[in-house]
């Protein structure tokens, strides 16, 4: 309770009721919805700056709680709170929103309110899955949360978006109902559903083996990790701009957030029998997956792979702790890896939201996503040029922006683990610049390439507003981490001491 | 438990079917002398009678404690007196959301309506059955019911295939039914539940026998693979409105059959059933889903979509267990609710030139009938277990049944089949929003129905923010 009023349930349903509303206004009057689209995604954002303000950094212990009875016979309770790790992912969400609805609108032609609606109800149970205390609760939104995703992409997606978004639905929850099958076992263990219950309780070896794999398979999809990314390029070709900046911005952070949050608190000592795995998975990611990357032709699907990829030091970076303790027989340095996971994710939010957004820029001038569409586009489009390779160079991880950050984090705490690990995993900075240069190279540079692109319009003011926001926020991130680094420090401390505190019972 | 002597204030626990009686001879006579004239009458009357039974249920036949009539025949309780109602409720949503349909295709026709009474009859009847000759009694009243309707509409050929397919293998499992009933008499020498819940160690492989021949004909008239034949035919054979009908009260039944009959009568010793619903279930479950993906039309896919759920229900009885019990009936009360709701549109979604039988006839309805496709969309993706709807804490509650009684593996084949089965949910959504229309022609527009619809719908998404209401509500009757 803060000012008197719950901020986190009104940070959930300010959105969904917003998006209810805007349903309502109806695709007749497209110019009310899309200004009440607008209000509501700005005051869910101007929301979180109190939110952040006011909290306490120096606690690990979940802030602004919430707790109302829901279902007694499941011992299930609306409780909401917010710790150093959840409240940067509901700023970013609440942040990423609103370029969403300004580089929509007069673009999306087709049911118009109906498209605002589905962003702001997304956003709502976006939020909600971050703030969520209670399993249930968390699977609740996780879950409806699939619902508006699916039709952004089968109504405003691409000429293949049936395939691609019965993809995605599929894909996800088939890997949630096992995570389901796990939160009930541990209901019935812990007598109730509080994350932080599960947390404490001890569960044998054999118990943390079949949780941890059944949660690793709710998380990977959502990551996604390699081999289980199939659904992501084809989800993001097919959908709409703004569904391709929402997915890539904030949906693939909830597969780590659920790494930080349920896998390693709760199943700590399978996670150190395991952590191989996911290092495997997460190096593959990023070697392979950035080779993969080289070979696109098509824009998005190229910013998708990289996405897999960036992704990777994510998965890697919240696992290496347990062989940092090996090499150097203490979790202390295992901390840059955490850190550099937070970071990295913030951070691919703004950037591939950012690079979805001028592939979306560049879509709506000519039709095409394929590079060889394109070339010498910074002759006719200078101020969209500069934006571009911005992001481009932040993708890359060039020092001063937010890419740079997190990780570079990772990359420390892996030479702490493994120096070969430290190696695989820094090919990132030769590959991803590669990639990511290249595709600049093909689009931005060299002479123009055909009249199409000699037409081209240079940004428009609100296109310019989009890109800038995301520009500020990814040099701000870049050169001064240290607010978010700070934010998350207490939080990621205990994390780490509830890594090393083994749950397997004593006998 | 106490038996009380006969007198008029004793039959007050059996007043809904006293009442439904005498409503059905009401109603029968008002169809009569209403003439073809005055065609409204029946239908508004039958409403009016269930209203009245639903009332009169309530007031007067309300009990607290477990009480038996007629000798043992017949048993009052909570668990009785609430199936009831939830039947007078499907029977009478059911009812008129097919008025428009009847009007339509032009089998108006006051029996209609008495058929349908009768068949609710047996489903009371079925609810209180405290002896195996009751437990006949309800079904074979409410299966001959339902057998007539399903050939009501007496022109169609489809229909008529549907209701002697019905018919036929209905009676087999009616004739299996009655020969292990005999072998229990046989074998113990009561037709008494009550009885026949004491009776328990001491039985042989003529038991066994016994109760294997009972199940087949539960799980026939339940719709479980692989005595499931009938159950696309007659969904698809069948008016539509006939097809609402058998999909949704007689589930209700079936739920009724299997609590009084295995799970009270032959529950002393669950495993002589367990088992075989094991099979039964995880078969349901498998063929259903599977088998429900290549449909092309949509009540065939409604068919086997109500055959995996069939699984689901069964899943919650072989837990042997209470919480599985109640989470069976909530399973059941929550399936009912939803294809009440989405044989509801399928029924609204007709066009000019013909109903929607294909899935093909969705298309577009996004945009053709904004209304209508929401409502569906609600209802698919409830009863594919995705929240914010009642579907997914209804699948929960099985899950979390079985896990308690240590069926991981059960659980997890569950939540498996479920995502098969999400893929067909999911297709009748992309038909209604991400494809356009064949043509755009107009619908049957009845602001009526399609309130009732609407709170229908309302009513699945309500549960599936406040699920707290009705596990509450399963928990007290199956305590």
């Amino acid at each position: 309770m803060l000012h008197g009023f719950d901020i986190l349930s009104l940070l959930i349903w300010l959105p969904v009721g917003g998006g209810v509303a805007v349903l309502a206004i109806g695709d007749t009057r497209a110019r009310l919805a899309r200004w009440v689209a607008l209000l509501v995604a700005l005051a869910t954002f101007v929301l979180c700056v109190p939110l952040w303000l006011e909290f306490d950094t120096t606690t690990a212990a979940f802030q602004y709680l919430e707790r109302l009875s829901w279902i007694n016979q499941l011992h299930a309770d609306y409780y909401l709170g917010v710790d150093g790790i959840s409240l940067p992912l509901i700023v970013l969400t609440a942040f990423m929103t609103v370029p969403v609805i300004i580089a929509g609108w007069s673009v999306v032609e087709k049911r118009p309110a109906q498209y605002y609606a589905a962003f702001l109800i997304l956003e709502g149970l976006m939020i909600g899955v971050f703030s969520a205390l209670d399993a249930l609760l968390f699977y609740f939104f996780w879950e409806a949360m699939l619902i508006p995703m699916f039709l952004i992409i089968g109504i405003w997606g691409g000429p293949r978006r049936v395939y691609a978004t019965l993809k995605f639905f599929l894909y996800t929850f088939l890997g949630s109902v096992l995570m389901l099958v796990a939160l009930i076992f541990l209901y019935l263990k812990a007598g109730d559903y509080t994350i932080a219950g599960f947390q404490s309780l001890p569960l044998t070896l054999a118990e943390q083996r079949w949780i941890f794999l059944a949660f690793l398979v709710a998380f990977a999809v959502k990551v996604p990790m390699w081999p289980v990314h199939t659904w992501l390029p084809d989800a993001h070709v097919e959908a709409p701009t703004g569904g391709s900046v929402i997915l890539a911005a904030i949906m693939l952070k909830m597969g780590g957030y659920g790494l930080l949050r349920f896998s390693l608190p709760i199943t700590p000592d399978a996670s150190r029998e395991l952590d191989w795995l996911v290092i495997g998975l997460s190096l593959i990611a990023v070697v392979y997956i950035g080779f993969v990357a080289l070979m696109q032709s098509d824009m998005k699907k190229l910013i998708a792979y990289s996405s897999v990829a960036h992704m990777g030091f994510v998965t890697l970076g919240a696992f290496l702790a347990f062989d940092i303790q090996g090499s150097t027989g203490a979790l202390r340095g295992a901390i840059n890896g955490l850190d550099g996971a937070m970071v990295q994710m913030i951070s691919h939010g703004l950037i591939s939201g950012a690079l979805f957004l001028c592939i979306g820029v560049m879509y709506d001038r000519l039709h095409s996503r394929e590079i060889s569409a394109y070339g010498g586009v910074i002759n006719v489009m200078p101020k969209f040029g500069a934006f571009m390779v911005l992001f481009a160079l932040a993708n890359s991880g060039l020092p001063g922006t937010s890419g740079f950050v997190g990780e570079f984090l990772v990359i420390l705490a892996a030479f702490k683990a493994n120096v070969w690990f430290a190696f695989l995993a820094a090919t990132t900075l030769i590959l991803g610049a590669a990639y990511t240069l290249w595709l600049v190279k093909r689009v931005i540079f060299g002479p123009i390439a055909n009249d199409h692109v000699a037409a081209m319009q240079d940004l428009n003011g609100r296109e310019f507003l989009v890109l800038a926001m995301l520009a500020v926020a990814v040099l701000a991130l870049g050169l001064w981490p240290a607010p978010l680094v700070r934010t998350m420090e207490a939080t990621v401390q205990h994390l780490l001491q509830q890594l090393a505190v083994s749950k397997i019972p004593v006998a | 438990m106490h038996e009380s002597a006969m007198t008029l204030e004793s039959l007050r626990p059996a007043i809904a079917e006293i009442s439904l009686g005498l409503a059905i001879c009401v109603v029968l006579m008002a169809d009569v002398f209403a003439g073809a004239s005055r065609k409204y009458v029946t239908p508004l009357l039958t409403l009016v009678a269930l209203a009245a039974c639903a009332w009169l249920t309530v007031t007067v036949g309300a009990v607290q404690d477990r009480t038996v009539l007629f000798d043992g025949l017949y048993v009052a309780d909570r668990l009785s007196v609430f199936l009831k109602l939830a039947g007078f409720l499907s029977v009478g949503l059911a009812l008129f959301y097919s008025q428009p349909y009847l009007e339509r295709r032009g089998i108006q026709g006051g029996e209609y309506q008495v058929l349908a009474l009768t068949a609710l009859l047996g489903i009371c009847v079925l609810a209180s059955a405290n002896s195996l000759l009751t437990v006949y009694l309800g079904i074979e009243l409410l299966s001959l019911s339902l057998y007539a309707l399903v050939a009501f509409d007496r022109d169609s050929g489809v229909a008529a295939e549907a209701a002697i397919k019905y018919f036929v293998l209905g009676a087999i499992a009616s004739g299996t039914l009655l020969y292990g009933m005999s072998m229990l008499y046989g074998l113990t020498g009561t037709l008494n539940l009550d009885k026949l819940a004491t009776v328990s160690a001491a039985h042989g492989a003529g038991f066994v026998i016994a109760v294997t021949f009972i199940v087949v004909a539960v799980a026939f008239k339940f719709g479980a693979v692989p005595f499931h034949m009938w159950v696309p035919d007659v969904y698809s054979g069948a008016p539509v409105s006939v097809a609402l009908l058998v999909s949704t009260a007689p589930k209700i039944a079936s739920f009724a059959l299997v609590a009084r009959l295995l799970v009270y009568g032959l529950g002393a010793d669950p495993a002589l059933w367990v088992q075989i619903l094991t099979v039964l279930a995880v078969l349901s479950l498998l063929a259903g889903n599977f088998i429900a993906i290549a449909q092309t039309s949509i009540r065939r896919m409604l068919a086997y979509s109500a055959i995996a759920n069939v699984g689901f229900i069964l899943l919650g009885f072989i837990t042997a267990d209470p919480s599985g019990y109640r989470a069976a009936l909530a399973y059941t009360l929550v399936y009912v609710l939803t294809t009440l709701g989405s044989f509801g549109v399928v029924l609204l979604a007709a066009r000019s030139d013909g109903e929607a039988e294909e899935l093909d006839d969705f298309k577009g309805l996004g945009t053709r009938d904004p209304l209508l496709a929401v409502l569906m969309m609600a209802l698919m993706f409830s009863t594919a277990g995705v929240p914010p709807f009642a579907g997914f804490w209804a699948k929960l509650w099985i899950i979390q049944s079985l896990l308690h009684t240590q069926h991981v593996w059960l659980a997890a084949l569950a939540v498996l089949a479920s995502v098969v089965g999400a893929y067909y949910y999911l297709r009748v959504i992309w038909f209604m929003y991400f494809d356009a229309g064949r043509e755009q022609t107009l619908i049957v527009r009845q602001p009526l129905t399609r309130g009732a619809l609407t709170l229908n719908v309302l009513a699945v998404a309500g549960l599936g923010v406040m699920p707290n209401v009705l596990l509450a509500l399963c928990t007290s009757l199956m305590g």
